[in-house]
């Protein structure tokens, strides 16, 4: 089945993308098992710390790491031999070692050129079919299929809607849902599927929560999505994971993976500031600042992140998409051929007393 | 824009004693000891009066020999200027937790990883790789100097223009601090309006058009001037790696130019290419930059493939293994860089074909790579193997760069990526390939050629000592940033809030402390070997070398060869030495030979002034140097004195006089 999926407002707006489920079998089982060898190690040398991409929260985490750490099972199929032979061999051949048999002319066997090239082959076909599957199964933009292994995405519940901004040094995060919106903190129910759409104001910068799944950048004028779901319930460390100036070390934020209930409670809990995010508001948080405090704020002005995303919170400043809704009519009429949905235009916020 | 009159601004731009770093104790200290240090060197050099000898017999020489250890020598200088900030870089992360702020502010320490990176990457790994190429390779092909010998001289004196750009930043204003690769926003203008982002696109710009000039000149050396009977697949490995980077270098580095270019348009004129608004992208610097970025890495890593062959082999006494599977895995590398910039932004969100198509190139260059570790490891098998210092680092590098070479494997699974992006994992295993590689590479190279050069070889117990620091300090230093990766910790951090990682932070500190021995015992194996020289000296062929640059003397007289030699096989020399070749003694003709120039040092001194005009918005100043930079070139065209004749009574007394022992009793009686 193949689809036209429009994400509104980004650059990727028509991307024609695959909704058949993929193979379900991304890594095999070993790895389950594996990953406790693994962990056994710095778990004996450490004690305290945590390996947070080795045993991460949050099924996609969970799943790329998994993939990571058979990567690394895979190379060392061909990395350990290779290691212990570069020892082995050079000792045996040591200058010194008249023992051992000297051939200087020795330079070319044509079974062990086929060795040499097919064996590291071999492994990167293996590897290379697993990142397929796992790079298409994995991608941010598509809405999750389970939330743990095992246990399938509920498709008719709604998945949390998270819209994300990073400011200069901050996180800005929008729950249309909710009508609410928090600076430097997150919170979302366990198990349920969060799907963010992100942007910036003014600087590239990285949305990572390490615990929950990889990260992706957030780019001015821009839009990504990242879907997620977090495990288990706990305290966690998100941050920017891109250099952005010199506020970029205190641009940290919590992550809350909370029970349902606990999650009503905290939406709860925000609206009781009653705080409200409007556009003088949004322009004081827009100013640089560092180590910014966590705000809550009970409502937002509607349209706030569109217009964030398409740069035009100031009054006087046309949208993108309107700009690119007018460039698009122009070269229809030009051309006569785009292909342009009919709502195209209609992704411009509308201009409306909502933001004054 | 201080306060001043018009005249003032006219004349001096934006420059004013405001861009005197003197609120900086740490800049200040710097300055004063570069500054008596610098003094101290000109009164030795004027005191000795040697100004005239430097300057006919090196500056200004076009022998591509003074030029390669000129390079040396400036790659050895910038080591230390990377090496400071390396070093300022672990102290600052070693302390700064929890109210702990350390000693640099974020803005000064933005600066100095931005310095680190760009100044290794560029001045010290690209200048030591020039500097062992332009040594090396004409001999290796037997021939008396590269193809455009006046362009050699010019290349290297803009790199030195570009390092000066750098060095002046550090005094006078400040430098970029918009990391090595200088992404934008933070590079544009409204997030950068100082100067520090200009002066790294200018010192970028000159040193860069340096690097393309070399490239040319290089490929057309080797493709023009190779000895009769040295057919392509007779060539030595690491003429085949030269070819190999300067076709790299000639593709790639226009790109560079062509987006600094752009970034200054940005700065300058206003334009949006890489802004936010009105049309401009910033991913497509980030696209672009990449686009020459990736290509880079393999510019530097190829050459020192081509130094570890020699080494092998020779230290093996045996043939390469599989010479012909290392051409292809080398001319296959060098394609597949092309094809792989974007696994250094997966979490772009480009979507998931994409990711995997470059996920898969990746993963691919790990194929031929691993196919020349295999044959490395043949070579040495049914060897006579020699633990010399060079086979020291030859060793260590198969071990460091093939752990380095897994973790790169794991980082090109794209949705691993998306976890190991940016993080201090990265950063850990491009110091493991870019340490483990190149760099071990280049310190095989120098103690494997550092006696043909000067006809004596380096002291082995300081040169062991080297290899043991750098080793094991590159283990301390780097295996905590694998494991603070796989906590989640990224990179660039000034600041620390979590007390639990502190300890892996002062680990990484003393791993870099023991990298500090490590070069410092560089130097001491340096200045004892000089010191000592009579004791440490060699014949024209210490090692039982293979290719031709060990059939002239050492050092070579400055045409190289009295005679081209004729090439049937491919290790030639060990293949003459075998046939019974004996060293003609007579029968010597002229030999034409290029002359010096001093072009070349006027040229880069006018592209450093403009540089440094524009850095300043200094506009009347910038319009004059460029004209009297393009005047100059003019002029240089039409400069018919640029060869001379080493006559055939010279080459005699050359031949006669020169290093010519095989054994070093020989040379010490």
């Amino acid at each position: 089945m193949r689809q036209i999926v429009q994400s509104a407002n980004t650059p990727r707006a028509f991307t024609i993308r695959k909704l058949s489920p993929s193979p379900r079998i991304l890594v095999p089982m070993s790895v389950k098992r594996l990953r406790g060898l693994l962990l056994l190690f710095p778990a004996l040398a450490l004690g305290g710390c945590h390996y947070v991409l080795l045993d991460p929260s949050g099924d996609v985490a969970r799943q790329q790491s998994d993939l990571m750490i058979a990567s690394a099972v895979l190379m060392s199929l061909i990395i350990v031999p290779v290691l212990i032979a570069v020892g082995v061999i050079a000792w045996r051949y040591r200058a010194s070692n008249k023992k051992a048999v000297y051939d200087a002319e020795w330079d070319h066997s044509t079974y062990l050129e086929l060795i040499v090239w097919a064996a590291p082959l071999l492994i990167i076909i293996a590897l290379g079919a697993m990142t397929w599957i796992g790079t298409h199964q994995l991608d941010p933009y598509r809405p999750l299929t389970r939330i743990a292994e095992g246990r399938a995405a509920d498709v008719k519940g709604q998945p949390l809607q998270v819209e994300v901004v990073s400011l200069k040094w901050k996180w800005l995060f929008f729950y249309p849902q909710y009508g609410i919106a928090t600076v430097n903190e997150l919170a979302a129910p366990v198990d349920r599927p969060i799907q963010f759409k992100l942007t910036s104001s003014d600087m590239m910068d990285s949305f990572f929560v390490p615990a929950l799944a990889g990260q992706i950048y957030t780019m001015p004028g821009m839009q990504t999505v990242l879907h997620a779901v977090i495990n288990k319930p706990g305290d966690f460390d998100g941050f920017s994971a891109n250099y952005s100036g010199h506020g970029f070390t205190d641009m940290r934020f919590r992550f809350h993976g909370l029970s349902p209930q606990a999650f009503e409670q905290w939406v709860a809990k925000v609206r009781a500031g009653g705080h409200d995010l409007d556009r003088t508001a949004y322009d004081q948080l827009h100013q640089p600042s560092r180590d910014e405090p966590v705000h809550y704020y009970a409502h937002y002005s509607a349209g706030l992140y569109d217009r964030i995303l398409n740069r035009c919170v100031d009054p006087g400043q046309m949208c993108m998409s309107q700009m690119m809704a007018i460039d698009a009519r122009a070269a229809q009429g030009a051309h006569g051929e785009m292909h342009m949905p009919a709502d195209a235009s209609s992704q411009a916020p509308a201009h409306d007393a909502a933001t004054h | 824009m201080p306060n001043r009159s018009a005249f003032w601004n006219f004349l001096l731009g934006r420059l004013s004693m405001d861009a005197l770093p003197l609120h900086n104790t740490i800049v200040v200290v710097t300055f004063i000891v570069v500054a008596l240090g610098g003094a101290a060197l000109l009164g030795v050099v004027t005191w000795k009066r040697q100004w005239g000898y430097l300057w006919t017999e090196w500056f200004t020489s076009i022998d591509h020999k003074k030029l390669g250890i000129m390079y040396m020598i400036l790659a050895t200088v910038m080591l230390f200027r990377g090496f400071a900030d390396a070093i300022m870089m672990r102290a600052q992360q070693a302390i700064a937790f929890g109210d702990n702020m350390g000693y640099l502010p974020p803005h000064h320490y933005d600066q100095i990883f931005t310095a680190h990176g760009a100044i290794m990457i560029f001045f010290v790994a690209m200048a030591y790789i020039v500097g062992l190429m332009n040594y090396v390779m004409p001999m290796q092909i037997g021939a008396r100097d590269v193809a455009f010998p006046f362009l050699n001289n010019f290349s290297f004196w803009l790199t030195v223009s570009g390092v000066l750009l750098f060095m002046v930043s550090l005094f006078i204003g400040d430098f970029s601090h918009a990391g090595w690769l200088g992404y934008p926003p933070v590079s544009e203008l409204h997030q950068s309006p100082g100067p520090g982002v200009d002066y790294y696109i200018w010192g970028l710009q000159l040193s860069g058009l340096g690097t393309l000039l070399t490239g040319i000149n290089f490929v057309v050396t080797i493709l023009k001037m190779r000895a009769p009977g040295m057919s392509l697949m007779k060539m030595p490995m690491f003429t085949w790696t030269t070819l190999c980077t300067s076709g790299l270098i000639v593709v790639t580095f226009p790109i560079l130019t062509a987006t600094l270019l752009l970034l200054s348009l940005d700065r300058y004129i206003g334009t949006h290419f890489f802004t936010a608004a009105l049309g401009g992208n910033v991913m497509m610097y980030i696209n672009l930059i990449w686009i020459w970025g990736h290509p880079e890495v393999y510019i530097l890593i190829l050459p020192l493939f081509g130094v570890f062959s020699e080494i092998v082999s020779t230290f093996s006494g045996k043939r390469l293994f599989g010479y012909s599977s290392m051409v292809y895995a080398t001319v296959s590398i060098m394609i597949l860089s092309y094809l792989v910039w974007l696994h250094h932004f997966f979490t772009m969100g480009s979507g998931a074909d994409v990711n995997s198509f470059f996920s898969l190139t990746t993963m691919m260059i790990s194929i031929p790579t691993g196919a020349k570790i295999f044959n490395w490891l043949f070579t040495m098998y049914r060897g006579r193997v020699r633990f010399d210092v060079p086979m020291l680092w030859t060793m260590g590098f198969l071990f460091t760069f093939t752990i380095g070479g897994m973790t790169g494997v794991m980082l090109s699974v794209a949705p691993a990526d998306f976890l190991l992006h940016n993080s201090l994992f990265l950063i850990a295993h491009f110091h493991n390939v870019i340490i483990g590689g190149v760099v071990f590479g280049i310190f095989a190279g120098i103690n494997y050629w550092f006696p043909k050069a000067f006809g004596f070889r380096l002291d082995p117990f300081w040169g062991k000592c080297s290899f043991w620091f750098w080793q094991i300090g590159f283990w301390f230093a780097f295996g905590p940033l694998y494991i603070l990766g796989l906590m989640g910790v990224t990179r660039r951090l000034s600041h620390f809030t979590d007390p639990s990682l502190q300890k892996w932070f002062i680990i990484a500190a003393f791993g870099a402390f023991l990298i500090l021995l490590g070069i410092l015992s560089f130097v001491m194996q340096i200045y004892v070997s000089i010191r000592h020289r009579e004791k440490y000296a060699v014949g024209h062929d210490p090692w039982g070398g293979r290719t031709l640059e060990w059939q002239t003397s050492s050092p070579p007289p400055p045409y190289n060869f009295a005679f081209v030699p004729k090439v049937h096989e491919r290790d030639a020399w060990t293949h003459m030495k075998e046939s019974g070749y004996q060293r003609p003694l007579q029968g010597f003709n002229d030999i034409h030979m290029p002359k010096s120039t001093a072009t070349g040092v006027v040229l880069s001194a006018l592209g450093f002034v403009f540089g440094f005009a524009m850095v300043w918005y200094i506009w009347w100043l910038a319009a004059v140097s460029f004209v009297a930079l393009i005047a100059y070139a003019i002029h240089h065209t039409f400069n018919y004195d640029r060869d001379y004749h080493v006559s055939a009574d010279e080459v005699n007394r050359f031949e006669h006089a020169g290093n010519w022992a095989t054994d070093p009793q020989e040379v010490r009686a």
